[in-house]
């Protein structure tokens, strides 16, 4: 079972591709025949490799220049889509992707399913699940109308792995007039530090929310803990809209999705909109001072107790263990 | 300087949700409330008029029911009127259809610089409705802000970005969604409640702005729901209480998982 033709709307995290785009192209390339990618960037000779490698056999690569990239994307996807009819183009559940996808829809007049976490074929239908109420249910929903579907699909739903392919040539697509749209600019681009691993792939995840009382107590509680254990430390929306940490670091619906090997949640309740973010972590520790958090309905291990008496102690303990 | 912004009215988040068992779709026969989501976008606004020393806000919605309730909420924030899209024929329309409508919504106020939305509804969070009602009304759209200035008819934002943030500007008309904590909502003084019960709240059809059945809805969405399953379940393991010693059976906990 496959359909034709699939694209990948591809993004880049410097001069590698996106994670995302990488589990974009796994999954294509297990339902397609043919898998291509659409790229708006000045550097994707940078990329081609590695997106073939993943399975892409060809890149239409598109500049910028100045404007919002989704809306060149969506502009030149219109021209590309009447050229050469792909019947499904996928796009990860991103900033940039999420405009250019949503602009594509209405030029094409074709519906989007958004929050995509699984992606297959049922004979020649193309069927996306979606997680709802926090992960407990899945709605599998299928394209009815014309082609080409769009899908948008959360980081995190597939695995990525390589297919040893060649590089991918690149055919550079000339950058369209994207109307009043395209008078949209970006100015500057501000990068925020880190340090460690990026928290969506991270092997360890150490969040920290409401429950650990101040914005004072993430460093020494969180960070360190997280540093200690060479991971990286995340946050729920609550303790990201009191402005005591950064979004970059939010985990759930609205946030990133993250599937460490370990997640510890200290001080997090474990809303729906939290647990949708880290449910599909291998294991999961919690530590909470309320036995009936919903947190503890999905971890390994929870511990009842006040965080700021039991971390400084476990803190102690791992460094002590050497 | 006029400001449209998006409401969306959504059941209560606080109830958990349910799915109506013959469309599957989420149920939204009950009472509803103003997305939290939203009032960030109306308090954006209310400021911007001011800054802009005229102009007035208003709102736009899509709801079943004709509710008015959680527009009632944000008149009583200070926005001026309304405009309510309440429509049988609506019911399952995708975030294309939606957008569709909203845009139209926008074109029947009239003379508007600006769009305001929040980045995604708390019940439908598809994300796609800001950049499509730009796309519908063929203006600039700047999504994810974390901070809204408008000055020499433009709006500039710093927008959310998976690496930290960017200054993007676009010349006005434009739509702007805007993210959490972008400003802190009032809360309606008392006097405001009263006026809300009288300012105006224009109710339209599907139909009114232009809209075949065939357009909206279920028939004008594309899609089909095949199924709904219960997802894998996580099932709970070990849970003790913190006797002063928890820290201990961490360390164990961690050695068996080989990372210390
Ligand atoms: C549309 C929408 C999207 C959302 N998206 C996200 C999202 O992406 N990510 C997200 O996280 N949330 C999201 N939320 C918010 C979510 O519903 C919760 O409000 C949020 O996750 C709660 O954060 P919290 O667990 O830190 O705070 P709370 O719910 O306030 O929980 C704090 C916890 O800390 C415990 N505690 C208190 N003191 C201590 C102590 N000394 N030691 C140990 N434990 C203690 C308490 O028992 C409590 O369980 C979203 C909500 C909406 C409506
Ligand atoms: N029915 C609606 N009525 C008014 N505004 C809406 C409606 N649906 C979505 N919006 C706006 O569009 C934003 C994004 O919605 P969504 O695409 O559903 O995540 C919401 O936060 C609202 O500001």
């Amino acid at each position: 079972m496959s359909i034709e033709k699939v694209w990948v709307y591809a993004e880049s995290e410097g001069d590698k591709p996106a994670t995302s785009t990488l589990e974009l192209l796994t999954k294509a390339r297990e339902i397609a025949t043919t898998v291509e990618c659409v790229y708006v960037g000045d550097n994707a000779d940078a990329l081609a490799g590695a997106l073939g490698e993943y399975g892409a056999s060809k890149v239409h690569a598109v500049s910028p220049g100045d404007a919002l990239p989704g809306v060149i994307g969506a502009a030149a996807l219109v021209e590309l889509v009447a050229a050469e009819s792909p019947d499904l183009i996928l796009f990860a559940q991103t900033y940039d992707a999420r405009d250019a996808v949503a602009r594509l829809s209405v030029r094409l007049d074709r519906t989007v399913l958004t929050n995509g976490g699984e992606l297959r074929l049922d004979g020649d239908r193309v069927i996306v699940g979606t997680a709802i109420f926090g992960g407990n249910t899945i709605v599998d929903t299928a394209f009815t109308g014309e082609k080409p579907y769009l899908a948008m699909i959360r980081p995190k739903s597939f695995a990525a792995e390589s297919a040893s392919g060649s590089a991918a040539p690149v055919a550079t697509v000339a950058t369209p007039d994207a109307g009043r749209a395209g008078e949209a600019k970006v100015l500057e681009r501000h990068v925020e530090e880190r340090e460690g691993p990026k928290l969506e792939e991270a092997a360890i995840v150490v969040s920290g929310g409401r429950g650990i009382g101040s914005a004072e107590a993430y460093g020494p509680l969180v960070d360190e803990l997280a540093k200690l254990l060479q991971g990286a430390s995340g946050a729920s929306r609550a303790i990201v809209d009191a402005g005591w940490v950064p979004y970059s670091k939010q985990v759930g619906q609205t946030g990133k999705t993250v599937k460490p090997k370990l997640y510890i949640a200290l001080g997090i309740s474990g809303a729906t909109q939290h647990l949708v973010g880290m449910k599909g972590s291998d294991v999961i520790l919690a530590i909470n001072k309320d036995g009936e958090a919903p947190i503890f309905s999905v971890a390994d291990l929870g511990i009842v107790g006040d965080v700021h008496k039991v971390v400084p102690k476990l803190i102690e303990a791992i460094q002590a263990h050497g | 300087m006029n400001i449209a912004v998006c409401v969306k009215q959504i059941p209560d988040p606080a109830v958990p949700g349910e799915l109506n068992p013959e469309t599957s779709a989420l149920k939204r026969e009950g009472k509803l409330i103003l997305d939290d989501s939203d009032s960030y976008g109306v308090e954006m606004a209310l400021q911007l008029v001011t800054a802009a020393g005229g102009g007035e806000v208003t709102l736009v919605s899509m709801a079943p029911n004709n509710e008015t309730s959680g527009l009632r909420t944000a008149l009583a924030m200070g926005a001026a009127k309304a405009v309510l899209v309440s429509d049988d024929t609506l019911a399952g329309s995708d975030a294309l259809s939606t957008a569709k409508i909203l845009a139209k919504s926008v074109e029947r106020v009239g003379d508007i610089d600006l769009v305001l939305t929040a980045t995604e509804s708390t019940d439908g969070y598809t994300g796609t409705i800001p950049a499509q009602i730009a796309e519908a009304l063929g203006w600039p759209s700047l999504t994810f802000a974390k901070s809204v200035a408008i000055a020499d008819g433009k709006v500039k934002i710093q927008r959310q970005t998976e690496a930290g943030f960017d200054d993007v500007e676009a010349p006005l008309p434009a739509v702007v969604s805007v993210t959490a904590g972008v400003v802190e909502p009032r809360y309606p003084s008392f006097k405001g409640i009263m006026e809300a019960k009288k300012k105006p709240v224009d109710e339209v059809t599907a139909g009114d702005l232009g809209f075949n059945p065939d357009q909206v809805g279920w028939a004008g969405s594309h899609q089909e729901i095949v199924e709904v399953r219960a997802a894998p379940a996580r099932e709970a393991g070990e849970k003790i209480e913190d006797d002063g010693e928890s820290h201990a059976r961490i360390v164990t906990f961690l050695e068996g998982l080989k990372i210390i």
